[in-house]
């Protein structure tokens, strides 16, 4: 048995290497995607590396497309593109093997239990029987259906069918996650749930993700990254965190005891204030620093109960985004 | 076994390789299969022909018990013999079949459970490998595996000289169940693959088979041509047996024509998978 089985140690390292963080987690070269005379993705170019990252855009825009072809599910028609450095023409097994996916719609198999089904992904991704069975009670526990596992999944709410997919997105320890609309059709709570059980595998830095929603707040939510797509093109690449570092300009304080004295000091420094009840918004102005705004509010006796860094919501970005 | 752990870890043992994730396949699919005791009791049902089969040969072959019978001349084990049983145990296996095939592929296609195996190092052609060989294993173990049983049993006592002269038998055995085989895995698999509803799809392969053995006769009866019977497939493979099995029944159809019929048909089927068993469908 032993000299029938590949040294997992040697692909793990393979892995590693692959997805250093010098190589992109995708990477798009022109990438075309033509459906007979319906061209579906228009010359794609981007480098994307975060560890989260989101695919936005309003149904139909090739969200899910593009995913597929990543995956090969797709031929592309022109251009290229590379998953953790491998080129999905040449490559689709060796990028299938360090891919976990959660589809879109319902997929699962009737008549089987969550835990033989999330065993029996994980022994089709290369896994021995015995790691396999230990790796799906893991990835069952890990998503919250630990209860559940041994019932059949076509008894399961659509909720924990979500739940089950993820479980065998996971089980094989994949180097990167893609999520195709991981959150449809949950409620509030359960949307949660997932949103939470995703940050989690994220801050886990074990791998990478790939979330593709037309949902604005999961994808802010989750993601560092974000490509927006609109009409097969892309309309916008965003970094949240670049841009909340940029948009450290704009405080919004709330306070308590504060007066007309107060709003108008801190205009005298040259800031742009709008007041609403309790809470000031302001645009702080060049030399000023957030220690000045301190300063004034202890001569002024006032107290800053909260102060936040606002940026742009990603509902600006996509707005904007949309309109340009 | 580490149940206990709440968050997500990473994998860093050994892999299987490549070529062994089809039998992962067919080992779930026969699992799933035997779960129904209608299944069960249609496969133990099929051997009780060539247990009936064996009993002959050990008759045939004890004189003095035939003797007393009466009956030693009515029982010859030759090449009619062996040509029988295919055709009972062809029977069978379409029963088999038309229980079994439906509920290979349709469900996953039902279910869209497609995606999941294609995203993973898993290829089409093993899918459908996987799935054929659940039926492959299962017809064979009532079609050429319980005939060269008997042909072992018959060549130990009729002795090496009938062995010898009779040889050709085993071949045929094997070789006219492979081809049955071959055509009902296919013709199931395409029609799980085409029609979401398994019994639907098991109406539909019982439908090919008599309504296109009926149609064919239409088209002999009204056109007065013999052309129809390349529509019939039990006729088809009827004529490929009789001429395996060196039985002259005044056949109007080539050994050749048959062959070539029957390499259209699987053409036929593997087509129709190809268009179908696929992650998502391209709509152009």
């Amino acid at each position: 048995m032993s000299t029938a089985i590949q040294s997992g140690a040697a692909a793990v390292t393979n892995q590693q290497a692959a997805a250093a963080p010098q190589t992109p987690v995708i990477d798009l070269q022109g990438l075309s995607v033509r459906f007979g005379s319906r061209e579906i993705l228009k010359d794609l170019v981007c480098s994307l590396r975060g560890r989260a990252i989101g695919l936005l855009g309003p149904n139909g825009a090739g969200k899910s497309t593009l995913i597929n072809t990543l995956l090969g599910f797709y031929k592309p028609s022109s251009g290229s593109a590379r998953v953790l450095g491998h080129d999905i023409r040449t490559d689709t097994r060796r990028i299938r093997s360090l891919v976990g996916y959660m589809p879109e719609n319902d997929a699962f198999i009737s008549k089987m239990s969550a835990v033989s089904f999330v065993q029996m992904m994980a022994e089709l991704s290369g896994l021995p029987t015995e790691a396999a069975l230990e790796r799906a009670h893991e990835a069952l526990f890990c998503v919250g259906l630990a209860e559940a596992r041994y019932r059949e999944l076509g008894t399961y709410s659509l909720g924990m069918k979500q739940l089950a997919k993820l479980a065998q997105a996971i089980a094989h320890g994949p180097k990167l996650l893609i999520l195709d609309e991981p959150t449809n059709g949950l409620d509030p709570s359960a949307r949660q749930r997932m949103i939470r059980m995703i940050g989690d595998i994220r801050d886990s830095n074990r791998l990478q993700i790939v979330l593709c929603s037309h949902l604005l707040r999961d994808v802010e939510d989750t993601c560092e990254e974000v490509l927006i797509l609109n009409q097969g093109r892309i309309a916008h690449y965003s970094n949240l965190e670049e841009e909340r570092k940029a948009n450290k300009r704009f405080l919004e304080l709330e306070l308590y005891g504060a007066n007309g004295d107060f709003t108008e000091a801190v205009e005298k420094l040259g800031c742009e204030c709008a007041t609403t009840a309790n809470r000031l918004k302001m645009i702080l102005a060049d030399g000023v620093e957030v220690r000045d705004i301190y300063r004034i509010a202890a001569e002024r006796d006032v107290r800053i109960r909260r102060l936040n860094f606002r940026r742009d919501t990603l509902e600006d970005i996509f707005l904007k985004a949309m309109e340009s | 076994m580490a149940v206990y752990r709440r968050s997500y870890t990473s994998y860093a043992g050994l892999l299987t390789p490549a070529w062994s994730r089809s039998l992962v396949l067919f080992r779930y699919s026969r699992k799933k299969l035997f779960r129904s005791k209608l299944q069960t009791a249609l496969f133990v049902l099929c051997f009780f022909y060539p247990l009936l089969c064996l009993i002959l040969i050990y008759l045939a072959h004890n004189l003095s018990f035939l003797e007393r019978l009466e009956a030693n001349q009515s029982i010859s084990i030759d090449n009619r013999f062996f040509f029988f049983f295919i055709n009972v145990q062809g029977v069978l296996a379409f029963v088999l079949t038309a229980f079994t095939g439906p509920g290979l592929i349709s469900p996953d296609i039902a279910n869209g459970a497609l995606p999941l195996y294609f995203c993973r190092p898993f290829s089409r052609a093993e899918y459908v490998l996987g799935k054929a060989s659940v039926l492959v294993i299962l017809l064979s173990q009532i079609t050429w595996m319980p005939g060269l049983v008997l042909f072992a049993v018959q060549s130990s006592l009729a002795g090496a000289q009938w062995t010898w002269d009779h040889l050709w038998i085993a071949g045929s055995l094997v070789l006219s169940s492979l081809i049955w085989i071959a055509i009902l895995s296919l013709l199931a698999m395409a029609l799980s693959a085409w029609v979401k509803w398994r019994i639907v799809a098991g109406a539909l392969l019982l439908a090919v088979l008599f309504f296109g053995a009926g149609f064919a006769e239409a088209i002999n009866a009204v056109m007065r041509t013999q052309s129809g019977h390349f529509i019939n497939l039990v006729f088809l493979m009827k004529t490929i047996w009789t001429y395996l099995f060196r039985i002259d029944t005044g056949q109007s159809m080539t050994s050749a024509e048959a062959w070539t019929a029957l390499l259209v048909y699987c053409g036929i089927c593997l087509a129709l998978l190809v268009r179908k068993v696929r992650a998502y469908e391209v709509v152009k």
